[in-house]
């Protein structure tokens, strides 16, 4: 009797030991419970902000790299930028030349002949702001971080400058600020959206090249421009999930 | 347990309770708001004041330079795209802080010919053989270059 | 500040080919390749010290103490290079304060700490305990003072105690082991698990980084072991140095044939960087990789160690083998880390082009500090050797 009870008990405690660890596995699997968003929305948030950039309407004036420049205090040499345009060049031999003199900032120049040109064009990059950001992924310290609006900021108040966010973007969009030394990046403007602006690089564009937008809200032009455009994203196996997308992205891209 | 032993723990005990302190002390107040950052920092990064004021703006007092611009092909762009940031000048009209273009490199940052420019989206010309002689504000307004 | 924007205004003619415009400035300079070669260091000297109380490999006791003192001594400095190389490194502290979990660098003051307090210190004053507390009553001075605070005020010898020692610095040493594994796998964990970097992101990173800090470790253990005894004019125990020997011939051959695996991995696989990654090491990294990790560090190292397991005759001979090839592995592995640090900066995360890297000789990134982030750790062991004296430990001590 006191024996079979004392089974009896080891048995509830194995077989309880396996449910719970049979409910955390299941419930970390979940596999299709939760919805997949094609376009990058969230029902979570109040706002999630992201970006179309069309790459047919870019001419590579370089002005929204310029402004970027200027509205958010980005140091002017050449190699700091959170926001520039690369010019693509394919040869009719099939070669591919992409160039980005100073950030494409003073305008575009070809070296080429129209005769030996394939086809050729332009594109602006910019912070993808990933909803997988590997860059706030590891930050140490949590001086890099996303905001409830989906947008990737930096505070430069508690950034320790271990350069790691800089490593780990597959972009190149991040550098190190040489006078304060820490994380620097494109921040979508946060002071200007959240003000009713446009991001400063799309105040400039002459040809409306860039769509800022609220990706919730289904009526609005950069969700209009995503579904009537075939659009594509940067480096899609990484899986960073960029909330920057881009319309006529051509493969040779990268 | 011998009595070193003990002054181990204790000495440990101490470190752990100094280091849990000391990480209460320095945690900065506003961290872990909305997640795993400092949730002032929103509002430092909103703080920064914006330089590009707006086309709309400009149009309150040089209403006849829009409407100019307006009814012609540079319709689209904005007044700081070519003069730069406004936020000085839409306070201290006088100071004259904005950029005049010049040049026929200017208008070329968009105009001049390349084959990575859509041509149906922009009139291109060759800097080097168009009307060279002079500058190109001489033939066309730039606030409305067919005018 | 200044001469930073001048010196990338000079990099900017070096770059070849198309890279992302702020690719120019490279983040993680030599004091970032010390951060893995000092860990790795520590890790391997602590593994084979384990060898010896662990698996109870008793040739190796001459070395067990020096072993451990040098990891600690490295140890000590292994986070100075990465503080200073902190854009703001009085915000280092943060890192404790509030450590982001999902980062892979966050727990480093932990793992650190950990290793350092738990780990190294308490074995080593487990084992030092019953000395320190004789040393004590013998010396006058700075010595006694510090034996003194050491032993916490306890003078306790009694059998029983020093029983207790025995015991816990075995259990210390069990838990060191798997601590030593992940002080250094978590440092290949930090290169490994950045996606964007093709030439980082492997699996293996963590293996190969292990494998290689064995090598490393134990190769400075045995040249620090026949310095020590060139300088104190002991004589060196060959079978001792014959067992450190093939201790480090089997890690060298394990970390060869990962890091060759490895290779042949990505040759094989072929993915979208692998062009990118083949110019990478048959241009700039040419002398760094081919010549001074694999010939030098490897393949050398390899043949003689392997014609010293048969080759027994000349002691002098064989020492004078034994501490060249410590000495050049050690540099082989300085450029593995080199290779993994700069070599994965140096290409484009566009695939299209190179940016370089030039060493400057002086400043708080230069080849002069460097050499002095390894220069003080020999001081510190010279000062540790000096207040621990292996050789003066009482016999009957069981360690
Ligand atoms: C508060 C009214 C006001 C607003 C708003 C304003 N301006 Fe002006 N602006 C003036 C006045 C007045 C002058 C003439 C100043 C002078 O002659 O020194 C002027 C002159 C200029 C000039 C010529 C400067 C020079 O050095 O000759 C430019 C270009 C200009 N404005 C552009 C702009 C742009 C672009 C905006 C929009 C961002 C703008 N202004 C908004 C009042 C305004
Ligand atoms: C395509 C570029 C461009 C745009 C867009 C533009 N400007 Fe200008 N603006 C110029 C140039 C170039 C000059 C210099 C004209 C000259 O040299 O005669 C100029 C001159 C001026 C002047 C100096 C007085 C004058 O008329 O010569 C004012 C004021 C001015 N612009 C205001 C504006 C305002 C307001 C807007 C927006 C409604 C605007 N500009 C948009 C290029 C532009
Ligand atoms: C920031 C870019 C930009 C700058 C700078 C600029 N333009 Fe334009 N321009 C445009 C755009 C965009 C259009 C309208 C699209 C088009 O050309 O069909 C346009 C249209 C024109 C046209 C009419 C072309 C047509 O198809 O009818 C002329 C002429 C012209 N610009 C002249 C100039 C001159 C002269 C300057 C220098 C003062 C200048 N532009 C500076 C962007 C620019
Ligand atoms: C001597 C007067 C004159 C000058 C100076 C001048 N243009 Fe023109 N431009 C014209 C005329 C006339 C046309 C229309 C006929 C044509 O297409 O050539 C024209 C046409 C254009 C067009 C439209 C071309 C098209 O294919 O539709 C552009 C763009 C243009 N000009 C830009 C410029 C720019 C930029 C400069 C300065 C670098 C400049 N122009 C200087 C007179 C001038």
């Amino acid at each position: 009797m006191e024996l079979k009870n004392k089974k009896n008990r080891r048995d509830f405690l194995k077989n309880g030991a396996l449910l719970t660890g049979g409910m955390l596995i299941a419930s970390g699997m979940k596999p299709f419970s939760a919805l997949v968003y094609a376009t990058n929305h969230n029902e979570d948030a109040e706002h999630w902000y992201g970006m179309a950039i069309d790459i047919e309407k870019c001419i590579g004036c370089g002005n929204c790299a310029k402004a970027c420049k200027i509205e958010n205090d980005v140091p002017e040499e050449p190699f700091f930028f959170r926001t520039w345009v690369e010019q693509y060049t394919i040869l009719n031999d099939g070669s591919k030349i992409i160039t980005s003199e100073n950030g494409g900032l003073n305008g575009a120049s070809q070296d080429y002949t129209p005769d030996e040109i394939f086809k050729s064009f332009f594109v602006p990059k910019m912070c993808n702001h990933c909803t997988n950001s590997p860059c706030t992924q590891v930050c140490p310290v949590g001086a890099t971080f996303e905001s409830p609006e989906g947008v990737a900021l930096v505070d430069s108040t508690y950034c320790i400058g271990c350069r790691y966010c800089v490593q780990a973007c597959p972009y190149g969009c991040r550098y190190i600020h040489p006078k304060t030394k820490i994380a620097d990046k494109c921040t979508l403007c946060y002071h200007r959206i959240t003000n009713g602006q446009v991001p400063a690089c799309q105040e400039v564009c002459p040809t409306n090249a860039k769509i800022f937008g609220d990706l919730n809200d289904r009526s609005s032009e950069l969700v209009q421009f995503i579904k009537k455009h075939d659009w594509q994203i940067l480096k899609p196996h990484m899986n960073t999930k960029p909330k920057v997308v881009y319309n006529a992205l051509s493969g040779e891209v990268n | 347990m011998p009595k070193h032993i003990r002054r181990l723990l204790l000495l440990f005990a101490v470190l752990i309770t100094l280091f849990i302190i000391v990480r209460q002390v320095l945690i900065p107040d506003s961290f872990g708001q909305f997640g795993h950052y400092r949730g002032l920092a929103l509002e430092e990064n909103k703080a920064h004041v914006a330089r590009y004021v707006g086309t709309d703006i400009c149009a309150e007092c040089h209403w006849e330079t829009m409407e100019l611009k307006t009814a012609d092909m540079h319709a689209e762009i904005s007044c700081e795209t070519c003069h730069g940031p406004g936020w000085k000048h839409i306070e201290e009209p006088e100071q004259g802080q904005l950029t005049i273009p010049e040049g026929r490199e200017f208008c070329g940052t968009c105009h001049s010919r390349n084959p990575a420019r859509s041509a149906s989206l922009i009139a291109q010309v060759n800097l080097s053989d168009h009307n060279i002689e002079t500058n190109c504000s001489e033939c066309h307004n730039p606030h409305a270059p067919w005018n | 500040m200044e001469e930073h924007t001048q010196h990338l205004f000079e990099m900017l003619s070096q770059v070849d080919g198309y890279i992302y415009p702020n690719e120019l400035d490279l983040q993680w300079g030599i004091l970032i390749v010390l951060y893995p070669y000092i860990t790795g260091l520590v890790a391997g000297a602590f593994i084979l010290a384990s060898l010896e109380r662990v698996f109870k490999v008793k040739v190796l006791k001459p070395t067990y103490h020096i072993a451990l003192l040098t990891a600690l001594s490295f140890l000590l400095v292994a986070t100075l290079p990465l503080v200073s190389h902190l854009g703001k490194p009085l915000r280092a502290i943060e890192i404790m304060i509030t450590p982001n979990g999902t980062s892979a660098m966050a727990i480093f003051g932990f793992i650190y700490l950990w290793y350092l307090m738990v780990v190294l210190l308490l074995e080593l004053w487990f084992d030092y305990r019953r000395d320190m507390v004789i040393w004590a009553q013998q010396m006058k001075g700075f010595k006694r003072f510090v034996y003194r605070i050491f032993t916490l005020g306890v003078n306790d010898l009694s059998p029983k105690a020093l029983r207790w020692d025995e015991k816990l610095g075995y259990f210390i040493t069990i838990i060191g082991i798997p601590s030593a594994f992940l002080l250094h796998g978590y440092v290949g964990f930090i290169f490994g698990s950045v996606k964007a970097n093709p030439w980082w992101s492997t699996v293996l990173m963590p293996v190969i980084f292990l494998f290689s800090a064995m090598v490393s470790g134990i190769a400075l253990v045995m040249v620090v072991y026949l310095i020590i005894s060139y300088i104190r004019k002991m004589k060196v125990d060959m079978k001792c140095l014959d067992m450190i020997g093939r201790y480090l011939l089997i890690a060298l051959i394990l970390d060869f044939s990962l890091e060759s695996l490895d290779q042949i991995h990505r040759i094989y696989e072929a993915e979208e960087s692998f062009e990118i990654i083949s110019l990478l090491m048959s241009g700039q990294l040419t002398y760094t990789l081919l010549v001074f990790q694999v010939l030098l560090g490897t393949i050398i190292p390899l043949i003689v160690l392997t014609i010293l397991q048969f080759y027994k005759k000349n002691i002098r001979l064989r020492q004078t083998l034994y501490m060249v090839v410590g000495f050049i592995v050690l540099i082989g592995i300085f450029f593995m880390r080199w290779n993994i640090v700069i070599g994965g900066q140096l290409f484009s995360k566009s695939f299209h082009g190179f940016t370089s890297f030039k060493l400057q000789l002086i400043g708080s990134e230069g080849i002069l500090m460097a050499g002095l982030w390894l220069i003080i750790p020999i001081f510190i062991l010279a000062f540790l050797l000096w207040l621990f004296p292996p050789w003066k430990k009482t016999e009957e001590t069981a360690y």
